[in-house]
């Protein structure tokens, strides 16, 4: 028996703490811009057009502000805090741990200097660009490190299960970010996915599913397991179950990914493991739920006058809510109407504010008195944050539910004739459009909540002073550092850090091993169906644009086997159709309609013309339309700068262009654009005819980044309607 | 429908390291007592006594 002096790093604390704050609030900020977006369409598009606030850019700033900066934070700020408690051992290196934060809040500077510029790799929750996606392993890795050294050295044997918690996150995050950034770069500033179609589609659910698993689930499970005892002061409900709750839900949750993909072009057996393992994790997911609840028995009296406890208590009861309704969602009959609706919109706030954000708010008051040693500046102030924030997630959550179930319910419905009841899509659209406001008000709400807590936890702040080294001791029962004979092998090699560092090395090399492996094996250009093509440069120069405008995050690519779908938008996916799309652009929401038969389908298919006018002033060709102005695409020329390279690496990516076309693929491109162009000029009224140089404008035109994006929409469905379809399972 | 290999293997790989994990935990005996350890994170280890109490929870 010895006793140890040692001190924790609070400071690392603080900084994480005040990132999360400050973070957080720009993420919902940007959400509720693109709120604001679809509630006022008409005012955005007339005051407020800038490309780079466009709903399509904008969204996934969103997405990765509030998951990755705020959440992101989060996680660090409460492990960073719990894990050296735990372990009653100060933070291996602290210099690994400014790394770790200066290099993420470096990466969301990255994330923000992109997204809204079109810097995108197009996959949902993975848009940032591949340079960035190198950093955030390398960061992730620094965290690990750090982590996992802190835990060699720790003071006391057992491991918390709370840490059990981080470390699953961070193996499983790190193997999912790798597998699904794997991507080509093109240029700086451009990537393509490695896989394409179906098989990018399965990675990238596979990766977004575990996100939500192991990004906002896990590590949070793993705060709660020790926030929610230290706030009540007294132990989770029952140890046990916590230590089944882990390995049950680790166990299940890597397999639920295919239910983000039922009854798209995935194989079917596929589909029915997702649906399987997800309603199994009802399971486990209750079983947290329930623990950190049940803390609380007895002591509910605190939950009246303790904020933290508070926000604990909601934290928790819409996690269990929320993991209630997503076995739920991922059931097939009920997927029917959930998919691509606000229904989805609602679910994911009810985890990501309920959840995540009240719990985040719960550490933060409960860590601020701790950290500068004083008390919480105003009470009162954070119980009106308690209560405005929660009316906020009821006033966003439940119109988006209403508003998805609404829709999904119109999409379906059909006449006695058989014909569609709500044809026009838009249709659809205004009836749901006044929950958009309320939701846009839910949000406001949250976000005031959200300010009123900065403040209150800066005022917290300035009345004490932060202890950066926090001093501490603990009776240590054996000498960690003595040998002892016939210790167990890893024993020994965890008191050697350069052999244990390169045993690290080794071990992730092998990860480097498998990362190379699937580029060698995958052959995701196999064509099924014979008359499938890969795209003119014109058109992939268009991809790309729609990829850098976002619009998948409003239009799907998708039609499935069902006949209200096949009724509206033509015949379902086939998976032989996405064979060249890298990366896939299926899309989970329907603001808008489906687009995979855009230019296929002679029943939907516009003219050039049509489409120049809507992309320019969307409510002139189809009334009601929520969709942004895309004035700048008639504006800005076409970077064609680098199209040989683009072929090169799609040939790369198994691509078949013939030999050489990379430096044929300029011409081509000009070609197709010229006939376009024509086509749009000669179509417009008589009138506006009169008034130009036909021959000037057309010259003009036929450069503009419009033109491209237009080639695209035009060429999709196209191949498979020419042609009858092939089996392709 | 290559990519199913893959990521079935890669499954495994962390389905492996978490069973590798969950028998070292069990063999390291971190299950051993499934009560104390809820206990023992409510004790405060920051004030520092100048005798010797162990891990005195003296502020909560």
């Amino acid at each position: 028996m010895e006793v140890q002096k040692f001190s924790y790093d609070n400071k690392i604390v603080k900084n994480f703490a005040y990132a999360t704050i400050i973070w957080g609030i720009t993420g919902m900020v940007v959400g509720l811009i693109a709120a604001l977006q679809l509630a006022y369409p008409e005012f955005f598009n007339d005051y407020l057009g800038f490309s780079f606030l466009s709903f399509g850019r904008i969204r996934p700033l969103h997405t990765n502000a509030v998951i990755f900066a705020f959440v992101g934070n989060g996680i660090f700020m409460g492990i960073y805090y719990s894990l050296q408690r735990l372990l009653k051992t100060r933070m291996w290196s602290d210099k690994l741990s400014a790394v770790n934060f200066w290099g993420w809040q470096f990466i969301i500077v990255c994330a923000v200097a992109t997204l809204p510029f079109g810097i995108t790799s197009g996959k949902e929750y993975a848009e940032l660009e591949w340079w960035i996606d190198i950093l955030i392993a390398v960061m992730w890795v620094v965290f690990g490190f750090n982590m996992f050294a802190t835990i060699l050295n720790r003071r006391v044997k057992h491991l918390y299960v709370a840490i059990w918690f981080y470390i699953a996150t961070f193996v499983t995050v790190a193997i999912l970010h790798i597998f699904n950034s794997f991507e080509l770069p093109v240029s700086f500033f451009k990537s393509y996915s490695w896989y394409a179609g179906v098989q990018d589609a399965l990675v990238q659910w596979w990766y977004g599913h575990n996100a939500v698993a192991f990004f906002l689930t896990t590590p949070y499970l793993g705060l709660m397991y020790y926030f929610v005892p230290k706030a009540a002061n007294r132990p989770v409900y029952s140890y046990r179950l916590s230590i089944i709750h882990f390995w049950a839900l680790i166990f299940l949750y890597i397999w639920a990914g295919p239910h983000h993909l039922l009854y798209t072009s995935l194989p079917d057996w596929a589909q029915s493991l997702g649906v399987v393992f997800s309603v199994m994790l009802i399971a486990p997911s209750w079983g947290g739920m329930l623990n950190g609840l049940l803390t609380l028995r007895g002591a509910w009296d605190r939950v009246r006058d303790d904020v933290t406890l508070k926000f604990m208590v909601v934290a928790l009861t819409c996690y269990g809510m929320v993991t209630f309704e997503g076995p739920l969602l991922s059931l097939k009959n009920v997927n029917v109407i959930s998919h691509f609706t606000d229904w989805t919109v609602a679910h994911v706030h009810i985890g990501g504010l309920g959840w995540n954000g009240m719990f985040t708010f719960g550490m933060l008051y409960w860590l601020f008195p701790r950290l500068f040693k004083t008390e919480l500046y105003s009470k009162k102030l954070a119980n009106q944050h308690f209560w405005i924030a929660t009316l906020g997630i009821l006033l966003y959550a439940i119109p988006m539910y209403y508003a998805g179930f609404a829709q999904g319910l119109m999409w379906q419905e059909f006449n006695p004739d058989g014909t569609l009841t709500y044809q026009d899509f838009l249709e659809t659209v205004q009836i749901i459009r006044p929950f958009y406001i309320l939701r846009s008000l839910g949000g406001l709400l949250f976000i005031i909540g959200a300010v009123m807590m900065f403040y209150n936890l800066v005022k917290t702040a300035r009345s004490g002073k932060l202890v950066a080294n926090e001093e501490a001791e603990t009776t240590v029962s054996v000498n960690i550092n003595a040998k002892i004979k016939g210790e167990y092998w890893h024993r020994t090699i965890e008191r050697k850090p350069i052999r244990m560092m390169i045993l690290a090395i080794l071990v992730v090399s092998i990860g480097g091993i498998v990362q190379i492996v699937p580029t060698l094996i995958v052959k995701s250009n196999v064509p099924t169906i014979a008359s499938v093509k890969p795209y003119t440069p014109l058109e992939l120069e268009g991809r790309d644009l729609y990829i850098k405008e976002g619009c998948y995050n409003c239009h799907s690519q998708m039609i499935r086997p069902l006949r209200f779908e096949t009724a509206r938008y033509g015949d379902y996916s086939k998976s032989g159709e996405f064979v060249y799309d890298h990366p896939f652009q299926w899309g989970s929401k329907r603001t808008g309609p489906d687009l995979a038969r855009e230019g296929g389908n002679i029943k939907i298919k516009k003219s050039n013309f049509w489409h120049y006018q809507h992309m320019i002033r969307p409510k002139d060709v189809s009334k009601g339309s929520i969709m942004p102005a895309y004035v700048w695409l008639k504006e800005n020329d076409l970077d064609v700068s680098i199209i040989d390279r683009k072929i090169r690496a799609m040939q790369t990516l198994g691509v078949p262009y013939p030999k050489g076309y990379d430096k044929l693929a300029l011409a081509d491109l000009q070609k197709q654009a010229l006939e376009i162009a024509t086509d749009i000029v000669n179509n417009q009224p008589a009138q506006i005819l009169k008034t130009v140089n036909i021959e000037e404008e057309i010259n003009k035109l036929q450069k503009k980044e419009i033109i491209a994006l237009i080639a695209y929409l035009q060429r999709l469905g196209r191949d498979v309607s020419i042609t009858t379809v092939t089996n392709n399972k | 429908m290559g990519i199913i290999y893959i990521m079935l293997i890669v499954s495994l790989i962390i389905a492996l390291f978490f069973l590798g994990s969950f028998l070292w935990a069990i063999k390291n005996g971190q299950y051993d007592d499934d009560y104390t350890p809820s206990v023992r994170i409510l004790f405060e280890d920051e004030l520092i006594n100048n005798n010797k109490e162990k891990n005195g929870s003296s502020e909560v």
